[in-house]
C-alpha cells in the first residue's frame, strides 16, 4: 500500500476496519473524537456496526456484549472516559473475552486537559478495575506504530482471549504523518467454539465473571495468570537504539521516547555514549531486557509525560545496581529534545549516585524549572 | 397399565427452562416469572435463537435456569450488553431480565438509552420494592414509608425521595414499542403476565423497538412476610403506588390475534 499524510485517530480507526473489526462502539471525547466520527462514517458503509453510546460505562458493556458472540470489537477513549471503563474491562478480563481499548491519554487527574499525557500508565498497565488479571498494553510512538499495533492488539486479545489496548498519548492521535495502511482483511465468518449466538443444534452456553465458589474462582485466576506467563514470554516488544556502546541508556515510551530519541542523536553528535530503549509493550514489560542492559550500562535516564509512573517498572529492572535518573513532565506538558539533552548532558559530566530517590531529585531541579516560567509568566 | 399416556398430558417443564433446582427463597415470584418467559420462548420456537442477560442481583443466577445461551451482566449494564449481542446478531432474539435495583437505580442511563434508541430487545422487570440480594436494603421502588435494612424507620420520601415508576417514564420516550406492568399475586394476573411477556417477545420478532414488561413481585424474605401474606401485601399495597396497565403498546400489537 502507499504511504499516505495520516492524522492518528483516523489512522488507527482506518487500521481496525481493515483489521476486520465487526462493530465499534465509543462515547466522544477529546483528544480521541476523530476516532469515533471516523467509525460514524465508515462502518456503515461497510454494513458493520457503529454506535455511539450514552456513556463510556455502556459502550464498554456494550462492546463486553458483542465479544461475548465471537465478533472482532473495540472502542475507543480518552483517559477520563477510560477511568469509567474500568468496571467493563474487569468483567472482560474475567469472562476471557477478547476485545481490542484504544486510550488517547490526555492531561490529568480529574478534568484535567486536553493535552498529550502519559498518565494514564498506572491505570492501564497496573491495574483500574478490581480483581485479577493482566491486560496486554501496546505504546505507539508514531502514526505508522498506532496502525501496526492496532492491528496486532486484535490478533493478541484473541490470541490469549483477554483485553488488548494501545496506549497513545494525545500527540499521536492529534498528529498527521506519512504511514502505510494494511490490506483489508475479509470479515471474519467462523466463530469461536465458546461464542455465544444461540443454542441451535448444540448444548446452550453461557458467558459469565462469576466464580460463586471461592475455589473455583482461584482456578480461573490461577489459569489467568498462566495466560499471563505466556503472554510474558512470548509478547514482549521493544526499540532499540545506538544501545551497542552506550553508556547512558535513556527509557522512555510512546512520544516521550519518540523526542528521547532526538535528544539521543544531539547527545551522540557531541561524542556522548548514550542509547535509547523505547518499551513497545508495557504490558508485559520488558524487565529482562532492562536488567541485561542494567547489567552493562553505566546509567539508565527515564522520560515520561508523566510523574515516573513507569519509572517505579524501571527501578525494578535495574535492582540497584546502577544510579537511575528521571526527567518528567506532567500534565499535558511534553518535553523538548533540548531538555532531554540537558539531562543526558548533566549525567555524562557529573558523578551519580545509586542511592536516593530519583524522583526526589528531579523535583529539586524541576521545581527551579517551573520557578522559571512562573517568573516569565 | 400406564395412568399417564402422553396425550393425557397437561402440564410439564417448559423446554426453556433447564432441568435444574433454583435458590430462589420460599414463595418468591422469580420463579414463576422464570417459568412464564420458558413457555413464550416454547411457544414461539425460538428457543436455539434466544440469548439472555442476567443482572446482578437475586436473579444473578437467572442463566442456569434458562437452556439457551445466556450472558452474564454487570450491575444495571444488562440493556447495554443486550445491545452489543443484538446489533451483531439482529436476527436473534435477546432479553435482559433485571431487578429494580439493578434496572431503576444503578442501571438508570443503561435502559433510559437502550428505550430511546428503540433497541430490539425485550426487558423484564423485576420489581419488589426491596433489594434482594443483598439482604433487603432501600430499592428506588420502595413504598414510601417500607421498612429496609437501610431505611430502618420506613422510607421517609422528605430525606429518600419517592419511588420510581419505570413503565410509565418509559413510555414516554419514541422508541419504546412495547411497556406494560402486570403481576405475580394471582393466578389471574400471572396469566395476564404471561400474555404480555409473549406481546413483548412478538413485538421484538416484528422489530418494533424497546419492549417491557415490568412485574409487580414478591420478596417474603425481605419482606419479613410469609410467602401468603407477601402476595396480599403486593395487592394491597404495591398496586395502588404501581397500577397494573398498558403504558405504551404499538398498534401492530393492539391488532395481534395470538
Amino acid at each position: 500500500m502507499p504511504r499516505e499524510l495520516l492524522k492518528g485517530n483516523n489512522a488507527m480507526a482506518e487500521a481496525a476496519v481493515r483489521a476486520g473489526v465487526q462493530a465499534y462502539f465509543g462515547y466522544p471525547i477529546t483528544p480521541q473524537t476523530e476516532l469515533l466520527e471516523y467509525m460514524a462514517r465508515r462502518m456503515p458503509e461497510l454494513g458493520r456496526v457503529f454506535l455511539q453510546a450514552e456513556s463510556e460505562v455502556a459502550a464498554i458493556n456494550m462492546v463486553y456484549g458483542a465479544a461475548c458472540t465471537g465478533a472482532r470489537v473495540m472502542s475507543s477513549s480518552s483517559s477520563p472516559g477510560v477511568s469509567l471503563m474500568m468496571e467493563g474491562i474487569s468483567y472482560i478480563a474475567g469472562t476471557e473475552v477478547p476485545v481490542m481499548l484504544i486510550d488517547v491519554v490526555r492531561g490529568g487527574p480529574g478534568l484535567g486537559n486536553i493535552a498529550p499525557s502519559q498518565g494514564d500508565y498506572n491505570q492501564i498497565v497496573h491495574g483500574g478495575g478490581h480483581g485479577d488479571y493482566h491486560p496486554i498494553v501496546l505504546a505507539p510512538s508514531s502514526v505508522q506504530e498506532a496502525i501496526d499495533l492496532t492491528v496486532l492488539a486484535f490478533d493478541l486479545a484473541e490470541k490469549y482471549l483477554t483485553i488488548a489496548i494501545v496506549m497513545a498519548d494525545g500527540s499521536i492521535g492529534q498528529m498527521m504523518e506519512p504511514a502505510e495502511l494494511p490490506e483489508m482483511q475479509p470479515v471474519r465468518s467462523q466463530y469461536p467454539d465458546w461464542s455465544v449466538r444461540g443454542a441451535q443444534g448444540r448444548e446452550r452456553r453461557i458467558l459469565s465473571s462469576i466464580y460463586i465458589d471461592p475455589k473455583d474462582e482461584e482456578v480461573a485466576n490461577f489459569r489467568l495468570m498462566e495466560r499471563w506467563n505466556q503472554i510474558q514470554m512470548n509478547e514482549i516488544r521493544y526499540k532499540e537504539y545506538y544501545l551497542e556502546d552506550a553508556q547512558i541508556v535513556v527509557v522512555g515510551f510512546g512520544t516521550a521516547g519518540r523526542v528521547a530519541l532526538s535528544a539521543v542523536r544531539a547527545a551522540r553528535a557531541e561524542g556522548i555514549p548514550v542509547g535509547l530503549f523505547r518499551p513497545i509493550s508495557l504490558s508485559p514489560f520488558p524487565y529482562k531486557q532492562l536488567e541485561e542492559l542494567a547489567g552493562r550500562a553505566e546509567a539508565i535516564l527515564v522520560t515520561e509525560m508523566n510523574s515516573g509512573q513507569m519509572l517505579e517498572d524501571v527501578l525494578r529492572a535495574a535492582k540497584g545496581r546502577l544510579p537511575v535518573e528521571f526527567y518528567g513532565r506532567m500534565g499535558g506538558m511534553m518535553p523538548f529534545p533540548d531538555e532531554i539533552l540537558t539531562e543526558i548532558q548533566r549525567m555524562a559530566r557529573q558523578p551519580l549516585v545509586i542511592d536516593g530517590d530519583p524522583r526526589q531529585r528531579w523535583m529539586e531541579r524541576f521545581s527551579k524549572v517551573l520557578d522559571l516560567e512562573r517568573a516569565r509568566n | 397399565m400406564e395412568l399417564v399416556t402422553p396425550t393425557q398430558l397437561v402440564y410439564q417443564r417448559p423446554k426453556a427452562l433447564a432441568d435444574v433446582p433454583t435458590h430462589y427463597c420460599p414463595g418468591c415470584t422469580h420463579g414463576v416469572a422464570h417459568r412464564l418467559i420458558a413457555e413464550v420462548i416454547d411457544e414461539i420456537g425460538v428457543r436455539e435463537r434466544t440469548i439472555g442477560v442476567a443482572p446482578v442481583g437475586c436473579s444473578v443466577f437467572a442463566y442456569n435456569y434458562f437452556d439457551c445461551d445466556f450472558v452474564e451482566a454487570a450491575h444495571g449494564r444488562a440493556p447495554a450488553m443486550a445491545t452489543g449481542i443484538k446489533r451483531l446478531l439482529p436476527d436473534r432474539i435477546v432479553f435482559t431480565y433485571q431487578g429494580d435495583g439493578d434496572l431503576a437505580s444503578i442501571g438508570m442511563a443503561e435502559i433510559m438509552h437502550a428505550a430511546a434508541r428503540g433497541e430490539n430487545i425485550t426487558v423484564i422487570f423485576i420489581n419488589n420494592a426491596i433489594y434482594g440480594m443483598t439482604g433487603g436494603q432501600m430499592a428506588p421502588t420502595t413504598l414510601p414509608g417500607q421498612k429496609t435494612t437501610s431505611s430502618p424507620s420506613g422510607r421517609d420520601v422528605e430525606q429518600m425521595g419517592f419511588p420510581v415508576r419505570m413503565s410509565e417514564i418509559l413510555s414516554t420516550l419514541d422508541g419504546v414499542g412495547y411497556v406494560v406492568r402486570r403481576s405475580l399475586h394471582d393466578p389471574k394476573n400471572i396469566r395476564l403476565a404471561k400474555k404480555a411477556i409473549r406481546l413483548a417477545f412478538e413485538a421484538q420478532m416484528r422489530g418494533l423497538g424497546f419492549s417491557m414488561v415490568e412485574l409487580l413481585s414478591t420478596c417474603p424474605t425481605n419482606w419479613g412476610l410469609t410467602p401468603l401474606q407477601a402476595l396480599h401485601w403486593l395487592e394491597e399495597h404495591m398496586i395502588p403506588v404501581y397500577p397494573l396497565d398498558d403504558f405504551k403498546v404499538s398498534p401492530t400489537l393492539a391488532g395481534l390475534r395470538l
